[in-house]
């Protein structure tokens, strides 16, 4: 019987890719482990295999077609003794009803939280995401105040978040040859998540360092050449890996400008994605955000656009102290609007009123950003007006705006993946108790990731993490409703 | 006064090699040991001296609730860091551990600084805020002073990274102890220095005790010369109590690093006469093993000998030297004692730039 070759993931966040070349054209012979087609991301590239024995009996995905869906069928291969041209003819769905060429999310998908992660079997938004690509102007009810950074009439480019890094850092490299960057695959294999693409190419390898995978090492070698006063930007592939560095993290970069009386500091940035990705278990989703917010002579930023993650690099590159960027793998392959200017900064410790409203203030950072927004979304629909703060920063934490927030709504929910006990959402839980508890009209929810290490099973995971339910459940309790 | 005759030292360094003939003339020392000329013993003498005396007059301080929390003694192994220092050019850097009163005085910083800082006053070098393990000078390319064990393995050879950035020549020295030498990012560093051709002198003062844990009842090997074998970094053994053989093996490894091919490592055998730290139980070695290190291997002793039998210097001049060292270390205490601790404004300081 005829089967459908299917558009293969290459990890486990891939939701589309390119079918960037065939190898066998309709009519081949083909056997198990025989290279049929060439299929690329922005992040890799990778060969489909044939597992069946069989003829290639009908290409339903042309060469070169862009955003072709996970699972979305590329082939059929007419079984041995099978009639070939029956078995074309049995396609089922060609390539035109394939969920492909969803265009680039626009800023406003981005707050309808439909770049959720992958669950293909139960995505009924996903006729929502063909929706065309707006012009990069931003519109509707997102206020989206981070552009009040950005001088009016600024030409704002779409671009991941994952570019928007890369020019961070390639930007900053143009300018200062003190800064380099280290870390393990971010020279030639460009980067395990592909952010430090084409840097080794413009730099050279003096200053786009592959380190052999000694997390611990090479910390303390990015920490000591910070001493001399070099600017080194060391990517961990994720900040799970941190933790056989954090000792020099904590104990040599933050602590040494206060134990030398002021003379010796680190201009050093520890960067890399943090939380959660998609079924990678345990041990690869921790979100490390409360854990180095906690550490006085650090600072934490944590962003969640493009254009956050491109101003905020740029500064901690910058910025005369150790800090911790800590990105997320989902959001790499997100696009924002990202201004057009030479020299585009955010300032570290700002947090961005991203939706302004005036019912209750929905306060989140990073990925959690997308939880709040489409929760935002829904309550509207509710005739619930949520204010939603991306804080950026995490340390120091911009407690100014989120206290003149709750003054104005009088409610206030958290919402971030990480752990429940001693959290960021903790943390802002207790400046609103210390700044604004006079302005309370309900006690303060904190919507956060279950407190159990991260299971791997599609249901349990997904379970464990917050979702927009649960953000919208949270709000309508502090608003009694 | 020290720095200054230590400068004289270097100076001389040029004339080793025409000492020779006073060799005969020397009780105790190793046969194939190089010689110094008079300015460089006398340069030794001094700065070791100092150390010595320093460190002694610490523990008096500790002793009378002047110093708080820990305080780890040098005195013992003082000719490892004065003889490596007398091998380097202006430039080179050092960092270490926890014990590392020592290194701070043989790289220049003043001796009020440190005691100021040990007693936790205003006028020491961090202010008051680092203390005895936690001192810094980036004038005297001092880079701590690090209280996590074998942490300033990974941070040397990020120094040593810098210089190799830079192309500045400069090799930095790297201290750490037969007890941190078993941490693991000390191998991750030795890779990565070597796999890099880093300057960087890995120099292992093994003083036989991590805390009360001996070399052999904590180390598989206990050849540290042999700890960067698999990793092709050359090592040596060194009779780390004759500073001579400190400062030849000092200049052999300062020399391999500074023209490019990468780390070397120097196992200094070598010895603390006194505890850890100031609470040291002293049950883990006998009194008489001490007892036999003092008076058959003092670093001090064997140059103070020098000075008088090859040098024919007098005792007086001696006492003379000797008088000048405990004025700088009176000094330093009396300051220490003296100079008010930190203004409460300080808390809130330097915790970011």
């Amino acid at each position: 019987m005829a089967i459908d070759i299917l558009m293969p993931a290459l990890s486990p966040t891939m939701e589309q890719g390119k079918l960037a070349k065939w190898l066998k054209k309709e009519g081949d012979q083909v056997k198990p482990g025989d290279v049929l087609a060439e299929i690329e991301t922005d992040k890799a590239t990778m060969e489909v295999e044939a597992i069946d024995e069989g003829v290639l009996a009908k290409i339903l995905v042309s060469d070169g077609t862009d955003n072709v869906a996970v699972n979305t069928p590329i082939a059929i291969l007419a079984g041995e003794g099978e009639d070939v041209s029956a078995a074309a003819s049995s396609a089922k769905a060609p390539a035109a009803s394939a969920p492909e060429a969803q265009p680039a999310p626009t800023p406003d998908i981005q707050a309808e939280g439909l770049a959720d992660r992958p669950a293909p079997a139960e995505r009924p938004q996903q006729a929502d995401v063909s929706t065309p690509a707006a012009p990069s102007v931003i519109t509707n009810r997102t206020s989206y105040n981070a552009m009040a950074e950005i001088p009016e009439g600024t030409e704002l480019v779409n671009m991941t978040v994952r570019e928007a890094l890369r020019d961070a850092m390639a930007e900053e490299m143009r300018k200062d040859g003190s800064v380099f960057v280290m870390g393990e695959e971010v020279a030639e294999y460009q980067g395990a998540y592909k952010v430090t693409q084409g840097l080794l190419q413009e730099f050279g390898a003096k200053r786009v360092i592959d380190t052999p995978i000694t997390e611990h090492g090479f910390a303390g070698v990015g920490v000591g050449a910070a001493f001399t006063g070099l600017r080194p930007v060391v990517e961990f592939m994720t900040f799970n890996f941190a933790m056989q560095a954090i000792d020099q993290i904590i104990n040599s970069a933050a602590k040494t400008l206060y134990m030398s009386g002021g003379q010796l500091g680190a201009p050093i940035v520890f960067r890399g994605p943090n939380g959660a990705a998609a079924r990678v278990g345990a041990q690869h989703s921790h979100d490390y955000a409360a854990w180095y917010s906690n550490v006085p002579g650090l600072k934490v930023v944590a962003p969640y656009t493009a254009s956050d993650a491109k101003g905020l690099l740029k500064s901690a590159i910058r910025d005369p102290n150790p800090i911790v960027f800590l990105e997320n793998e989902i959001l790499y392959g997100q696009s924002f609007p990202v201004p057009k200017l030479d020299d585009f900064t955010v300032p570290i410790g700002k947090a961005r009123i991203h939706r302004e409203g005036k019912d209750v203030t929905i306060v989140s950072f990073s990925i959690g950003m997308t939880y709040a927004l489409k929760a935002a979304q829904e309550l509207e629909k509710e005739g619930i007006d949520a204010e939603v703060i991306d804080l950026r920063t995490i340390r120091p934490m911009d407690t100014d705006t989120i206290v003149a927030s709750v003054m104005k709504t009088g409610r206030c929910i958290t919402v971030e993946e990480g752990f429940p006990q001693s959290g960021v959402g903790a943390e802002i839980v207790a400046r609103i108790m210390e700044n604004a508890f006079d302005y309370l009209d309900a006690p303060v929810i904190r919507v956060t990731g279950k407190d159990v290490p991260m299971p791997y099973a599609a249901n349990l995971e997904k379970l464990a993490l917050p979702n927009v339910a649960e953000v919208v459940q949270a709000a309508k309790a502090v608003c009694y409703r | 006064m020290a720095v200054a005759a230590r400068k004289a030292g270097r100076a001389g360094t040029g004339a080793a090699n025409k000492t020779t003939s006073t060799k005969g003339s020397i009780r105790g020392a190793a046969p194939n040991s190089p010689q110094f000329d008079k300015n460089q013993d006398l340069s030794a003498y001094n700065e070791m001296l100092l150390i010595r005396r320093f460190e002694e007059k610490s523990g008096q301080m500790y002793g009378m609730g002047l110093i708080g929390g820990f305080c780890h003694l040098y005195i013992g192994q003082e000719a490892v860091v004065v003889g490596m220092q007398m091998a380097t050019k202006e430039g080179d850097q050092v960092i270490t551990g926890y014990r590392d009163h020592g290194h701070m005085l043989a790289c220049g910083m003043d001796a009020k600084g440190v005691m100021a800082e040990l007693t936790g006053r205003r006028g020491g070098l961090s202010k008051g805020k680092g203390g005895s393990m936690h001192m810094f000078s980036k004038e005297k390319h001092f880079y701590g002073g690090h209280g996590i064990v074998g942490a300033q393995v990974s941070l040397g050879t990020g120094i040593a990274f810098a210089n190799h950035y830079r192309e500045n020549g400069n090799v930095c020295l790297t201290y750490f102890g037969d007890g941190a030498a078993n941490q693991g990012q000390v191998y991750e560093s030795f890779n990565m220095a070597q796999l890099w051709k880093l300057p960087v002198v890995y120099v292992i003062e093994n003083n036989r005790y991590a805390m009360g844990t001996a070399v052999s009842r904590a180390s598989a090997q206990t050849d540290f010369s042999k700890r960067g074998v698999s990793f092709g970094i050359p090592g040596e053994q060194v009779d780390g109590m004759d500073i001579r053989a400190v400062y030849a093996a000092g200049q052999r490894a300062i020399e391999h690093a500074r023209s490019g091919k990468g780390p070397y490592i120097l196992e200094m055998q070598t010895y603390r006469y006194r505890g850890h730290s100031m609470s040291d139980p002293a049950k883990y070695r006998t009194k008489d093993e001490v007892t036999r290190m003092r008076e058959e291997h003092d670093p001090i002793e064997q140059v103070r000998r020098r000075l008088l039998e090859g040098w024919k210097l007098s005792e007086d001049e001696l006492k003379a030297i000797d008088s000048r060292v405990r004025e700088i270390v009176n000094e330093a205490a009396e300051f220490a004692t003296h100079d008010p601790e930190p203004d409460p404004s300080e808390l809130y300081t330097d915790i970011l730039l």
